[in-house]
């Protein structure tokens, strides 16, 4: 537009691709590892794959300082009502990646005990296939998760209803 | 040493082992629930017996069979270095075994998940509640009776579960099993 021509030390942007922009470089994550996968959640994270390069850097064990939820494993009915109540309590923006087939759609866990899948109990943005996953996979994840929060309108977030209705 | 074991344990209770068995070196004696906590009392003091260990309580359904369900002990000796396997068959209609928790503690958890998947009760246990599932849980999931892909969900589903595989059952159901 000629604006930053004009006046040196500006530059023009939509305000949504900013925010967007400065979400998809921070996530704290919340790492919610209950099976096997952890391990390849681990290597991840470690120097050799280093999802800090992506600015995923560091894991907070508390939803309240999170905004990407990992869950990373098997997840069985006695657990559903604690999933749903930890994404409760992560703030919005908060974005959901499910780790591994077992939190996808519940692996060959097909049984009694065990919930098929986590978008039974709250939505997810990314799955990730794999038993476990390859790191690769997992960073690919990541960065399909990037490109989706810089494509969201950013004032999505606002009016999600929460997984766990609670009684006023 | 095990077959030692098991004949003297096949000597000293005549009555109490119904049946017994070496079959791939697993010395088995199949005995009456009401010896049960004789038999286990001796084989825990007995010096030349010594089954201090108590590595796994479990149970088996055989559904169409009478008596339909077994408990399955075993038992190890950390100074005799000698393995028992012993098995209480129980009926259909009357799940409940004498607790074995008062001589080997290790029985206190085995008993309470035997009682979760299969519904046996152990009498004279302290504690005698689910120890895997969730109280809000009915019927016992390791019965064979229990319908394979039957959930209980805890909270309200975003969308039901499995609502096209449950078509497919009839495909893969036990043949032998009454439908």
């Amino acid at each position: 537009m000629g604006v930053e021509r004009q006046l040196p030390g500006f530059v023009t942007s939509k305000l949504s691709t900013a925010v967007n922009w400065a979400r998809k470089f921070s996530l704290f994550q919340y790492p919610f590892v209950t099976a096997c996968c952890g391990m390849e959640y681990m290597a991840v994270a470690c120097n050799r794959y280093d999802i800090s390069r992506f600015g995923a850097e560091i894991p907070r064990f508390s939803p309240r300082q999170a905004d990407l939820l990992w869950v990373v494993g098997t997840v069985n009915h006695k657990l559903a009502p604690f999933l749903a109540r930890i994404y409760d309590q992560i703030s919005d923006p908060k974005w959901v990646l499910s780790f591994g087939v077992c939190a996808s759609t519940g692996g060959f866990y097909d049984n009694y005990a065990t919930v098929q899948g986590i978008d039974k109990i709250i939505p997810v943005d990314v799955y990730i296939p794999g038993c476990p996953p390859r790191p690769e996979q997992v960073i690919d994840a990541l960065i399909m998760l990037q490109e989706k929060i810089a494509r969201e309108d950013w004032e999505e977030h606002y009016d999600r209803a929460p997984a766990i209705e609670v009684p006023a | 040493m095990s077959q030692n074991a098991l004949k003297k344990l096949k000597t000293k209770f005549k009555a109490a082992v119904v049946d017994s068995h070496e079959r791939l070196g697993n010395e088995t004696a199949i005995v009456s629930r009401e010896k049960l906590l004789e038999v286990c009392q001796w084989l825990f003091s007995d010096e030349k017996m010594a089954f201090d260990m108590l590595s796994d309580v479990t149970a088996v359904d055989y559904q169409n069979r009478q008596p339909r369900y077994e408990v399955v002990y075993h038992l190890y000796s950390t100074t005799q270095k000698h393995r028992l396997r012993l098995r209480v068959p129980v009926e259909e209609g009357q799940e409940s075994v004498p607790s074995v928790a008062g001589i080997w503690r290790a029985a206190n958890w085995g008993e309470r998940e035997v009682f979760d998947m299969f519904g046996i009760r152990f009498e004279g246990h302290v504690d005698m509640r689910r120890i895997l599932l969730y109280d809000e849980f009915v019927g016992h999931p390791l019965r064979k009776d229990y319908p394979v892909q039957k959930s209980q969900p805890r909270m309200d589903l975003r969308s039901p579960e499995r609502d096209a595989v449950e078509e497919f059952r009839h495909f893969y159901q036990d043949r032998n099993r009454p439908a």
